[in-house]
């Protein structure tokens, strides 16, 4: 992405990299973990939350924000856009590299119909997209740090520094007893949600998936699809997450889930798919192979659809048995196959049937040659 | 019961507790609206200030059958709450402390108390305005962390934590700005 710091980027559109951090696949454990993420919740004590705040507020809110993050060295280059001057695609592009949510893409939902116009924000650090805070969302600061692969701890390392130089300058509100006092009280306290992007295939294919979901929710876990709340699981992506946010230390939280729980997932993901490779390797194979066929010859194809074939094509390459492709090609495909960085590629805007067109005409090319 | 301001009969009836002494308003509708009482409006900067708050202290709104508690400072009623999930303002926590504390705990599988990190102003500003028992939690916390770091070589984090102890050690020798760079 182009256009810097302080520079007005308006006028420019928005230009990024085929790849991004929670895709590259690299570092520890990346063949069952994308991407660890880390999500701090603050407010400022002196504007009203969400549901309360005029558009004065709002603006205001967003001018302190703003001021802030570009002036207090949170990443060696840092982007500001302003959110709602941005046209519906380019959002989704945001959306697509998972750099805001959904609900902040549309405008303040609570209270009202989305609007478009609402003013929020958005910062992030560039050429990496590893930080990214949110302005004016569900609360006054989102803050999220993407690493790839296993790395929970650097991922809550870099939050931690980023949110104690904002809040040097920011009049956060804060209880003792309470933490970090959120819109909605679910975040309440540390404001911490730490999750991982987890490629489980093998468990679904043997059926083992509903088990795992099943003893996260009784670790107050919550298992959510590719585009966390209220998504579904496209192509056996899922993030698993810490739900609750009060009364447990960062790094209680932190300790939990990278050495405990989330190792036993990939240990058990693992061995799923050696059985597969052990017991069942023509029926894998067999698999992986007419998924493979599929997407390269295909003449149309929906956004699910591609995912769950691109699902069975990396975890034949993950077990050996789809020779001749590597993983980053079909990570990459996982995002360019999105609506809106599908319409990027092709350089304008196109109507579902002939997303479906050049979506096919895309995977086609990217993997045969 | 007749309006403070005019003769018509009085609808709405206001108690706030301000440093613990109830004082009461009675008002008619019109007036009670031209006074921002009675219809929830977005509080305006003179009214938040107007109101000095003390723990679980609301504004207690009598127009209809039952009283309904809302927050002094954005007017957020506990059933505009129920309805949409979310809270106002900070200081909302504040005027539904009892009916939200159940709530929470429910929600966070019984934590009830903060115990993670402390954003440095507060320690710094106010480091005496955490209670005792307050300080000596967080200081428990963060022995154990201190522990598991240097037993786990992460010297770094370390100093951090090292340097946070002793910042809520000696909260006394503490002071600076509230806001802004220090």
């Amino acid at each position: 992405m182009r256009g810097e710091g302080s520079r007005d980027p308006r006028s420019e559109p928005l230009r990024f990299e085929a790849t991004t951090e929670w895709l590259r696949a690299e570092g520890e454990a990346a063949d069952v973990v994308l991407s660890s993420r880390v999500r701090l919740a603050r407010n400022l004590a002196t504007s009203p939350f969400g549901l309360k705040a005029t558009r004065a507020d709002r603006l205001s809110t967003l001018d302190v924000c703003r001021s802030r993050l570009l002036q207090s060295g949170i990443a060696p280059r840092v982007v500001w856009l302003d959110v709602h001057e941005r046209n519906a695609t380019e959002r989704n592009l945001l959306v697509e590299r998972h750099l805001i949510s959904k609900p902040f893409s549309r405008g303040r939902s609570v209270g009202g119909a989305p609007a478009g116009n609402d003013p929020r924000g958005l910062a992030f650090s560039i050429p990496d997209e590893r930080l990214a805070v949110m302005v004016n969302e569900e609360d006054h600061l989102r803050i999220q740090v993407v690493h790839s692969g296993l790395a929970l701890e650097a991922a809550w390392s870099q939050a931690d520094a980023v949110d104690d130089l904002l809040e040097a300058g920011l009049p956060y509100a804060f209880s003792p007893r309470l933490g970090y006092l959120t819109a909605c009280p679910t975040n309440l306290g540390t404001g911490l949600r730490m999750s991982v992007m987890l490629h489980l295939p093998a468990l679904r294919l043997t059926g083992e998936l509903e088990k795992v979901k099943r003893a996260a929710s009784d670790m107050a876990l919550a298992v959510r699809g590719y585009y966390g709340e209220g998504s579904e699981a496209a192509g056996d992506l899922f993030q698993l997450s810490n739900q609750t946010t009060l009364g447990k230390a960062e790094r209680t939280i932190l300790h939990e889930l990278a050495t405990e729980i989330i190792p036993r997932i990939i240990a058990y993901e693992r061995h799923a798919r050696n059985e597969l490779l052990t017991k069942r390797r023509i029926a894998i194979e067999d698999q992986s192979h007419r998924a493979l066929a599929l997407l390269t010859n295909a003449r149309l194809l929906a956004t699910d659809e591609a995912m769950q074939h691109l699902s069975m094509v990396r975890l034949g390459v993950m077990l050996g048995v789809l020779p001749g492709l590597d993983q980053n090609r079909v990570n990459q495909l996982l995002l360019l196959v999105q609506p809106a960085h599908l319409q990027l590629a092709v350089g304008r805007e196109l109507d579902q049937e002939q997303r479906r067109a050049a979506r096919a005409q895309l995977t086609r090319a990217r993997l045969l040659n | 019961m007749k309006c403070e301001h005019c003769d018509n009969e009085a609808t709405v009836h206001e108690t706030t507790i301000v440093k613990g002494a109830s004082v009461e308003r009675h008002l008619c509708e019109a007036c009670a609206s031209k006074t921002g009482l009675g219809v929830p409006q977005p509080a305006t900067q003179g009214q938040i200030t107007g109101f000095v708050l003390q723990a679980g202290a609301g504004l207690v709104i009598q127009g209809g059958a039952r009283p309904v508690t809302a927050c002094p400072r954005c007017l957020m009623t506990f059933a505009e709450f129920k309805q949409h999930g979310h809270l106002g303002c900070a200081d909302c926590y504040v005027a539904f402390e009892s009916q939200l504390l159940p709530l929470i705990e429910r929600a966070h599988e019984g934590g009830e108390k903060h115990v993670g990190k402390i954003p440095r102003q507060t320690l710094d500003v106010r480091g005496a305005g955490l209670s005792t028992q307050e300080r000596l939690d967080r200081m428990q916390v963060l022995q154990r962390e201190l522990e598991a770091a240097v037993a786990a070589e992460q010297y770094e984090l370390a100093a951090k934590l090292r340097d946070e102890l002793r910042r809520l050690v000696e909260p006394a020798h503490r002071g600076g700005p509230a806001v802004g760079e220090s």
